[in-house]
């Protein structure tokens, strides 16, 4: 009976397509907000093997702060290009200028935090209903109760304390109007999963998840990449590293790991040796407070 | 490599947190990072020692309020296989939340303190899991340090147990005599306790048989979405996409379509947009029939010489779990695989006394928390298996037409 058996990231995928299919007859606007990451790049596959043949029943949404990386971009708009998927692209820096928002300040001037504005509008201007998104509940504490359906009210907010329970797999998703469901497909996938499902599939990534050099500064412990979205003091000493990253946000917020890791087999096997975690490691925002996290996803953050 | 789910369940003070920390720090699944800010955080509190239990804490709302909220879920890999575990916490308003979380596991861990034996929810967690039908139990008598390890509490609490797990019919229990705190037979076998020569909890989590629990037999096709790309080279195409939940499907099998009873042979079966053999639970795939007839989300192609229910009067054991009671003639939202429909509370049987499986029969009403045997009818048929049989064809949701909150767990009997 061993040919009946699904391998871990078979059973994974199974589980990850049943979602997309749930949510595609279940909303009738949903929208897959792509980040250009490994996370949201691994969703857009599954959900192409969703409903193969057909094409994909919901529009990928980038909010673009204006401090991505510009390998990221150019990933983004080739993957528009050959897997012919639509793509919104909507600018933080419009929703700044039309809200008159206050832009952070300081040396990292991130507007991952604004992204929550730019992404609220935008479901109301398309009267998006559910938001895929690429979350996983390993990533962070505050993620491991998130619910693979997790209702939003009107303004966006997660209250942990309304969260429907989840059985078996069967998927509530019926919401009042003016409500948003967020939907998390990978929620049971771990870094490596993604990675090893990655390989196996062969999926193609932005360079900068794979060794290469770069001008970098060392802040607070983190290599951080000199770009024109932060303030360089005097006491910086810009180096070149030879570096890779393991998530990919802004260039504000993202920290890159110093590695020679070339091929995912030498990214995999790093990861696998590595003790520190995923975001300990390379997300600065989080760094801030222990519960960062949880403050931005109930105002609304992915 | 597969995946084993497993819940955790013990009362307050058992040593639940204590024990899931243990296994993540001991599979070496805590990383630098979440090390540092656990011995900040055990600082805070100036325990000393690291403090495993507060690996599991979520939320600061929990932690100033000291409670835990529903059921996290925590991920931990060793080169055997992928652990995903359900972590309900452990308070008195605790059915709701462990009946969720068994919902998708394969496994129970029941704690059991030595100091106390079996108690009340010992008992309680126990008939959840065999409401619930899970496969595989593994009693842990925790806290053996505080016994002086010694051989004969382990043994009456082992005794004690069987009875328990024998009136529930509750089968394949593994017995274990653990330290969560201390780590004896948890990952490393315990030098304290060499009177016992059984596997340590890691080796039973990680060689238990997990995949021999999947039906092969009775094929089962929840249709969840019609693919139709309506495209010039796929004009005709018409692919019913949904999850195996038991069976095996090929290409020119006689299938029935429920509750129609529409009959048709498979043309093709496909995942990820190409032909393959055959497919099988718990694959997603696409069907694809020989006959242009009407299908839609909500049926269920099965194989024409299978059993199977299909009706309107549908009889199931319920756990309540809204705040809202449930009272006869409430109507409900019954989702069932991918079918919804309208559903109408005829009759509330008994209530199960989840302390000691005692029946009060005909409640006036129902609260959060309990589990009660009801009768319902529903607008149009439904085709289902007993929870018993076939799990994942036996499950369903009842949904508040009103809050749209997901109110009921309810497994056809």
């Amino acid at each position: 009976m061993t040919k009946y058996r699904l391998d871990y990231l078979a059973q994974l995928e199974s589980e990850s397509i049943h979602i997309f299919r749930e949510l595609a007859a279940q909303f009738e606007k949903p929208v897959l907000l792509f980040s250009g990451g490994k996370d949201s790049i691994t969703l857009v596959q599954l959900a192409i093997r969703a409903f193969a043949p057909g094409k994909l029943p919901f529009p990928l949404l980038h909010i673009d702060t204006g401090h991505n990386f510009p390998e990221a971009l150019e990933y983004r708009d080739r993957l528009a290009e050959e897997t012919g998927v639509t793509l919104i692209v909507r600018q933080v820096a419009d929703t700044i200028k039309r809200k008159d928002l206050t832009e952070p300040k300081g040396k990292f001037a991130s507007r991952n935090w604004l992204q929550t504005f730019t992404l609220l509008e935008t479901i109301e201007e398309f009267g998006f209903d559910a938001c895929i998104g690429g979350a996983r509940r390993d990533e962070e504490k505050a993620r491991a109760k998130e619910r693979i359906f997790s209702v939003r009210d009107e303004f966006g907010q997660w209250d942990p304390k309304l969260q429907r329970p989840e059985l078996w797999n069967l998927y509530n998703g019926r919401i009042h109007k003016g409500e948003n469901v967020r939907v998390f497909p990978i929620s049971n996938w771990t870094e490596l999963d993604v990675w090893n499902y990655i390989r196996r599939e062969n999926i193609g990534l932005p360079s900068i998840y794979f060794a290469h050099d770069r001008e970098v500064i060392l802040y607070d412990g983190q290599w951080v990449a000199v770009s024109p979205y932060m303030r360089l003091d005097e006491t910086d000493e810009v180096v070149t590293k030879k570096i890779r990253y393991r998530t990919v946000g802004d260039m504000t917020c993202t920290a890159a790991v110093e590695s020679a890791a070339a091929t995912l087999d030498e990214v995999i096997h790093e990861i696998m040796a590595a003790r520190i975690s995923e975001r300990g490691e390379t997300r600065i925002d989080d760094r801030v407070t222990e519960a960062a996290m949880e403050d931005r996803k109930k105002n609304g953050y992915f | 490599m597969d995946i084993l789910r497993f819940i955790t369940a013990g009362s307050v003070d058992d040593g639940k947190s204590t024990l899931i920390g243990r296994l993540l720090y001991d599979s070496k699944s805590i990383l630098v990072d979440q090390l540092e800010q656990l011995e900040k955080q055990t600082r805070n509190k100036a325990t000393g020692d690291i403090d495993l239990a507060l690996l599991t804490d979520g939320l600061r709302a929990e932690r100033e309020q000291g409670i835990t909220i529903d059921v996290a879920y925590r991920y931990f890999t060793t080169h055997k296989r992928k652990f995903i575990i359900a972590d309900a916490p452990g308070h008195v308003q605790y059915t709701r939340n462990m009946v969720t979380g068994a919902s998708n596991a394969d496994l129970i861990i029941i704690l059991i303190d030595a100091r106390q034996g079996v108690v009340e929810q010992t008992r309680r967690h126990s008939i959840i899991a065999a409401l619930l039908h899970l496969r595989h139990v593994v009693v842990a008598i925790n806290k053996m340090d505080l016994v002086n390890y010694a051989n004969d509490v382990y043994n009456n609490i082992v005794i004690e147990y069987a009875q328990v797990a024998e009136s529930l019919g509750l089968k394949d229990i593994t017995y274990i005599p653990i330290s969560a705190l201390d780590g004896d037979n948890i990952v490393e076998p315990s030098a304290n306790l060499d009177w016992y020569d059984g596997p340590t909890l890691l080796d039973v989590l990680e060689t238990i048989e997990v995949q021999q629990g999947v039906n092969l037999t009775d094929a089962r096709f929840p249709v969840q979405y019609v693919i139709r790309p309506q495209s010039e080279i796929l004009h005709d195409y018409r692919g019913y996409a949904g999850k195996i939940t038991s069976g095996i499907y090929r290409k020119g099998d006689a299938v029935t379509i429920l509750p129609s009873g529409l009959t048709s042979t498979i043309l093709a079966v496909e995942t990820g947009g190409s032909e393959v053999e055959e497919v099988f639970a718990p694959q997603s795939a696409v069907l694809r029939l020989e006959d242009d007839i009407d299908i839609s989300r909500g049926d269920l192609i099965v194989k024409t010489a299978d059993v199977h229910q299909v009706s309107a009067d549908l009889e199931l054991l319920l756990c309540w779990m809204d705040t809202k009671p449930l009272v006869a003639g409430n109507k409900y939202y019954l989702q069932h695989n991918s079918r919804l429909v309208k559903a109408v509370v005829r009759e509330i049987e008994y209530r199960l006394d989840v302390n000691t499986l005692e029946k009060q029969m005909a409640p006036e009403k129902v609260l959060l928390n309990d589990i009660v045997k009801v009768k319902l009818k529903t607008a149009s048929p439904v085709a289902y298996d007993t929870y018993a049989q076939l799990p994942g064809n036996g499950g369903a949701i009842l949904i508040d037409e009103t809050s749209n909150a997901t109110v009921g767990a309810c497994m056809f009997q």
